[in-house]
């Protein structure tokens, strides 16, 4: 039942050839996503290579239920991350995992490297190479999205990929874009396609796929059709977005403000869900197959200065993470200035996170002289200022200096240059989001595998368990029990939003509809495995956790679940490394 | 001619998020999961940003399609919209160039047209109230 999924495209940039590879023991084992991208970037990715060689592969995955049930909607990205030098995984949405199994792929694999800027056009089981040469440089990831949206057939089947310049210049957290307003955001793919000449790459399809028992597959469709457009959590998601996190962040002191001086801003309510939808929100839009319909676009009017009655309005998509990094980490409330920011960071094509934590680090920087304005050629950085911020980011991409040449590499790579390691608000590599929660989410973040938020929801554990006294150990446990299952529903690939819906018998059920005859222990064991896997390349590739280094920032700012302890949290990691990485 | 029969219809296209559950439910009452059946079509209307457009068809009460059909795979109905009759279909694509609003679906194996069967399957989808299902009156 998997002939569809089981088809792997291998694309060579370097020679321009394409062909197709059936692994149905691979899907089989592995389901798909992040399961199948893991496996496949152990093989595909020889040891020690340097992200930016033609040699580093991009991965996308998709899974056996993606096209099938509702909020099965995220495409998998792995390769080897130019941000931290490891295992690099990120996950989109928009129409990206639709339109890749519906070309009939489970996975698509990008090798080499091209002697000129090109995007590649896949409709179907056919790869186009295209000039993408009059793209390159472009100011705009907007404007190279509707160049490729006009130059493409098949609106509404096929999703669009591309970068900005910021990808282009190997900036290495540069993120791909997708249908203008979702992100492989994190670790750096962006600089991948970057480095490989690759500006874009569009896809498309509308196969249909098989259903083992039709009768089945409806049941259990409607079943989770109804639980996402009724559950009072994916309400949530729908009526505010993420963003309505803002106020109960702040409310608890977990909301990181000014470079997490403080965690807590005074301004919150003006920066809050509740306020950008009441004066701001213009639009919401979905993924393609989830009724929800997170995603956020503000309205954003402003004048021209030097005429009358001339304005231009722009569609900005805010969630909680970029305002988190744009507002309170860099103690701004202006609203023009945080929209034009955002625009900039979009249109620039990076990630809203590691961006706003390093132009934090950097403002505190210059504030203690470690750097001065010759470093920032000319600009003074502080709290709010967002003139500053966005030429500051205008400046990461181009890099006319070294010192925004090793901001243009994240924060700690900076501040290994510059001092300031204290300060710098990055763990394993990968800059923090916006969570002061406790020590969970800081642990969570160092023994990820992804070494982000959403390995293992830290954050999560520590607000479920405000109050409660749990050790280092069982801390680790539950962080390690709770990534081990979220790597079954990123091989399925079901959005992290629906992970309450998506519970073991409901998966079981789902994978049975289309085919996979697996039961609840199996799930367990295939999550377990992806887990393994995955710590297997990253100590392949020179993962240890005894060159950690964490800010002391986190230890001296109160959390909601009190002082974050460093022995607590050394406890926690040499735990985790005695029984999960055997050492 | 005329009267009313079941017929579907676009009440607020500025309220579609984009989801295309309707496409996928289409396609689903087919037999067919994914989208390669599917008589419904949403796409932006020029990036996301801008809205979606909504393609139902309208059920003429004349309807161009059949007019345009040569060999009458495509019959009106008595009370609007048309019947497919696939046996009598060449593949011609006539139809599809008759309707202007792009509610003529192409099968591209079979070489022939997916005509809506107006069952209002894809309004039980929709999450937000974009397209509506009305029923047809009751005779006498």
């Amino acid at each position: 039942m998997i002939e569809d999924l089981s088809n792997i495209l291998h694309i060579d940039l370097s020679e321009k050839q394409f062909y197709q590879e059936r692994r149905e023991n691979l899907f089989k084992s592995r389901l798909g996503g992040t399961g199948v991208a893991t496996k496949l970037l152990s093989e595909e990715c020889p040891k020690g290579i340097d992200p930016t060689s033609p040699e580093n592969p991009i991965i996308f995955s998709v899974g056996p239920l993606t096209g099938s049930f509702p909020l099965s909607s995220k495409t998998v990205a792995m390769f080897k991350s130019p941000h931290t030098g490891n295992l690099g995984e990120s996950h989109c949405g928009g129409r990206s995992a639709t339109s890749i199994r519906l070309s009939g792929h489970g996975a698509v694999v990008i090798k080499g490297s091209s002697e000129i800027p090109i995007y590649l056009a896949i409709h179907d089981d056919k790869v186009h190479f295209r000039d993408a040469s009059s793209l390159w440089g472009m100011d705009s990831s907007y404007t190279v999205g509707r160049i490729i949206r006009e130059n493409e057939p098949r609106s509404g089947l096929r999703s669009i990929m591309r970068i900005g310049k910021a990808g282009e210049k190997g900036v290495t957290y540069a993120g791909v874009v997708t249908e203008t307003y979702r992100h492989f955001g994190r670790l750096g793919l962006g600089a991948v396609f970057g480095s490989k000449n690759l500006k874009g790459l569009v896809i498309s399809g509308k196969s249909s796929l098989p259903v083992a028992n039709e009768k089945k597959y409806r049941d259990i469709y409607e079943e989770i059709y109804d639980k996402a457009v009724s559950s009072p959590a994916m309400k949530k998601y729908h009526d505010l977005g993420t963003s309505k996190n803002v106020l109960p962040l702040n409310e608890m002191g977990a909301l990181p403000t000014k470079n997490l001086n403080e965690a807590k801003f005074t301004e919150a309510e003006e920066i809050s869900g509740e306020y950008f939808a009441d004066e701001f929100l213009g639009r919401r839009l979905a993924c393609s197959h989830c009724p929800v319909g997170c995603i956020h676009i503000a309205a954003f009017r402003e004048p021209y200065e030097d005429e009358q009655y001339f304005y231009k309005t722009s569609m900005v998509s805010y969630d909680y993470e970029p305002i988190y990094a744009l507002c309170p980490m860099l103690g701004g409330t202006n609203k023009k200035g945080f929209f034009r920011l955002l625009d900039k960071i979009e249109a620039l094509g990076m990630d809203a996170i590691s961006t706003g934590v390093s132009l934090a680090w950097a403002t505190e920087a210059q504030k203690k002289g470690l750097i001065t304005q010759d470093e920032t050629c000319g600009l003074e950085l502080d709290w709010g200022k967002y003139t500053s911020y966005r030429k500051a980011v205008e400046l990461i991409v181009e890099q006319p200096n070294n010192f925004y040449k090793y901001l243009a590499g994240g924060v700690e790579r900076a501040a290994t240059k510059y001092g300031g390691k204290e300060f710098a608000l990055s763990l394993g590599g990968n800059e923090m989001a916006g969570y002061h929660t406790g020590h969970a989410y800081y642990i969570g973040h160092l023994i990820g595998a992804r070494h982000g938020h959403l390995d293992n929801a830290g954050y999560s554990l520590d607000q479920d368990t405000l109050g409660e006294g749990l050790g280092p150990e069982e801390t680790v446990d539950r962080l390690v029990e709770e990534e081990q299952w979220r790597q079954v529903l990123s091989s399925l690939v079901v959005c992290f939003f629906a992970r309450g819906i998506y519970d073991q018998e409901v998966v079981t059920k789902a994978l049975n509809s289309v085919g996979f005859e697996l039961d609840e222990n199996d799930l367990d064991r295939v999550g377990r495995k992806i887990y393994k896997e995955k710590f297997n390349y990253k100590l392949r590739e020179g993962f240890s956790l005894e060159e950690k280094s964490v800010p002391n920032r986190i230890f001296n700012t109160p959390s909601p679940k009190g002082e974050i302890g460093e022995d607590y949290i050394d406890e926690a990691l040499e735990y985790f490394e005695k029984k999960i990485l055997g050492k | 001619m005329g009267g009313k029969g079941p017929r579907l219809e676009v009440v607020d296209s500025e309220r579609c998020v984009g989801c295309q559950s309707c496409m996928f439910a289409c396609a689903r009452l087919w037999g067919r999961n994914g989208l390669s059946e599917t008589r419904i079509g949403v796409t932006s209307i020029g990036g996301m940003e801008r809205g979606f457009k909504v393609i139902v068809c309208r059920s003429c009460e004349d309807p161009p399609c059949a007019r345009a059909c040569p060999t009458e795979a495509l019959l009106p109905r008595k009370k609007r919209g048309v019947k497919f009759n696939s046996s009598e279909c060449i593949g011609c694509r006539q139809c599809q160039d008759a309707c202007i609003i792009g509610a003529v679906f192409w099968n591209g194996e079979k070489e022939k047209p997916m005509i809506c069967k107006y069952c209002g399957y894809c309004a039980d989808f929709c999450p937000h109230g974009v397209i509506k299902f009305e029923k047809p009156e009751k005779e006498g």
